[in-house]
């Protein structure tokens, strides 16, 4: 697998060449309605205590049941990750004290976790991809959340979030730099979405990664590593690693040694730091919890669900490739985003004029990666959820298509349908406002002889610099109201002009 | 394995049970007895028997992901200690 960096990855120190290797553990909250072991709501939010059972408060007697549906989304997420799944899982007690654990022990999976060895794969860049593999998938429980600023010496716990299922996805540590690390968190995210089995909301917490950080020199066994906790955003991710290993081959190249330690990103100050409180506490003391019986399901179970799995990710890239002949960046960009994607499929399908010509994926796939999607960001939605229809952009793209309009008249037609006509039918229009393009050559032909005539002077300066060709094209749009077809024009134009 | 005095001052740590220094050395002389009899258990061959998770033959419950409780945050808070605006409310605990 991917074992060795190559040459670009490395990090330059004051002694040489430093490799740094990163391995992560995600946290990606179990899209249910109910919690993992109790029936009290697993909705964000809600006022203090209000999404609380007996059990997830830890009252005497109460005893965990767990969400079959929680199980279904561990296996679906297991078959997203091509791991092992594993028909027999045990939950343990992972056991620590702190006033958000009411139960002093999360209920968790170490041994024998439900999902076993998998492989993600990662697109680095459109031209690098890189397989990084999965060590594991377990279920267990969140903890409720603290609250530290609304008292100098009290904090208040509101346990919400206490009981919420989580998987924790382990990978091998198979990364090599901090964009590596990025492009796995963003793909894991994309399956994840995919599969509807987190809904990947980082702001919210919903997923949160904790990033294992070494350095080495190349070729050398690994290096001493520490851990950045709860690390809340992708871009934090990346600086976090930068940070992490600066500061590990600095200490090195010191003469100094790396003590294996929990640390924390401070994004403000850009830098981490030690978390030393935690370090007594990771005798975790695991044993199974007698409250649970082994979870077993037989293979059918999994089958069943693997059945009414989604077109995951690579899946859809490589069937855009092949099914509309779009380049393999395009896809990528395309499914990077499972709505982006439908809506593309559905502009591509949706039904043109009778008669008209086959409508262009590639130019659908451009207008939707390029103009739709910068109106998109610039209002700050998602592709798929802007007021524009598939149907304006499948009519918009037929118009170029069939030379009703120019490419430059599309934007303008875009310009109205984003403004003043948000849900007008393209071909009305371009109709009512007279912005088909003029592909008459003989009204073409009249607006090129005026103009060549009343410049004599510019006539001479493009026969002797043939790029002048642009100012006549310019003048030839300027009184066509830019209708003219361009290619007509360029042609007319060379022919007058002898060029 | 023997469980020496250090070790039971931090195991009673990690559980949070106060433990006065007369205390450990007996502590530690009865953990020791246990783990002895533990050592007796050991002895029996048991390669290749599977664990016993339950005496009766049973599969473990599932439950629908339906929300069947909640909604109200005075039975949860009723026996806390202190309580402000439905949080319990602990001693300062931060990082």
């Amino acid at each position: 697998m991917n074992t060795h960096a190559k040459p670009s990855k490395l990090i330059k120190g004051a002694t040489g060449d430093w490799e740094v290797v990163i391995g992560m553990e995600v946290h990606a909250q179990v899209t249910s309605k109910a919690k993992l072991f109790s029936g009290a709501s697993a909705e964000y939010g809600g006022e203090p205590n209000t999404h609380v059972s007996l059990v997830d408060a830890a009252m005497p007697g109460m005893l965990p049941v767990i969400n079959e549906e929680c199980v279904a989304q561990a296996v679906r997420t297991g078959l997203g990750l091509k791991a092992q799944i594993n028909l027999r899982s045990v939950f343990d007690r992972k056991n620590y004290f702190y006033p958000d654990l009411p139960q002093g022990y999360q209920i968790s999976q170490y041994k024998s976790p439900i999902v076993g060895e998998g492989i993600v794969t990662v697109d680095v860049s459109p031209s690098e991809q890189i397989a990084v593999g999965i060590e594991r998938l377990h279920l267990e429980q969140d903890a409720g959340k603290s609250l530290h600023d609304q008292s100098a010496t009290e904090s208040f716990v509101d346990l919400n979030r206490s009981g919420v299922a989580l998987m924790e996805i382990v990978s091998k540590p198979d990364m090599r730099s901090a964009d590596e690390a990025r492009a796995y968190v963003t793909k894991l995210r994309t399956i994840l979405r995919y599969l509807g089995t987190c809904d990947g909301n980082m702001e919210e917490g919903s997923l949160r990664a904790d990033v294992n950080v070494s350095v080495r020199r190349p070729g050398e066994p690994l290096g001493t590593r520490c851990e950045i906790k709860n690390v809340n955003s992708i871009r934090f991710i990346g600086q976090a690693i930068e940070t992490e290993a600066r500061r590990q081959i600095d200490i090195i190249e010191d003469g100094g040694k790396i003590d294996q330690e929990t640390r924390l990103f401070d994004p403000g100050r850009g830098e981490t730091r030690s978390m030393r409180s935690k370090e007594e506490a990771h005798d975790y003391r695991y044993f199974p919890d007698p409250d649970l019986l082994p979870l077993e399901f037989d293979q059918a179970f999994v089958d069943g669900l693997a059945a009414h799995l989604p077109e995951l990710p690579d899946a859809k890239k490589a069937r855009f490739i092949t099914q509309y002949g779009l380049p393999a960046y395009d896809a990528g960009v395309l499914v990077a985003d499972r709505e982006t994607a439908d809506y593309f499929e559905a502009t591509v399908s949706h039904a043109g004029k009778p008669g008209g010509a086959p409508r262009d994926a590639k130019a659908v796939a451009n207008w939707i990666m390029g103009d739709v999607a910068a109106y998109a960001n610039s209002i700050g939605s998602p592709v798929a959820q802007t007021h524009l229809q598939p149907a304006q952009i499948a009519a918009l793209v037929d118009l170029i298509g069939d030379g009703t309009i120019s490419g430059k008249i599309a934007k303008d037609l875009l310009a109205i349908l984003i403004t003043e006509e948000r849900d007008g039918d393209p071909y009305a229009i371009v109709e009512k406002r007279g912005m088909k393009q003029v592909t008459d050559l003989g009204a073409i032909e009249k607006v090129v002889d005026a103009i060549i005539a009343a410049n004599p002077d510019k006539v001479a300066q493009a026969l002797a610099k043939p790029s002048m060709l642009g100012w006549f094209v310019g003048q030839v749009m300027k009184q066509t109201g830019g209708k003219a077809n361009p290619q007509a024009v360029n042609d007319l134009l060379k022919t007058k002009l002898g060029l | 394995m023997s469980v020496d005095q250090a070790t039971v001052r931090r195991i009673a740590h990690l559980a949070r049970i106060k433990v006065a220094d007369e205390e450990v050395p007996h502590l530690a002389q009865e953990l020791n007895a246990i783990l002895a009899f533990i050592e007796e258990l050991s002895s029996v061959d048991v390669e290749g028997v599977e664990p016993m998770t339950s005496v009766m033959p049973m599969q473990m419950k599932l439950r629908a992901d339906v929300v069947t409780e909640g909604g109200e945050a005075d039975p949860i808070v009723a026996n806390a200690p202190a309580v402000e605006d439905h949080f319990f409310v602990v001693p300062k605990v931060v990082e």
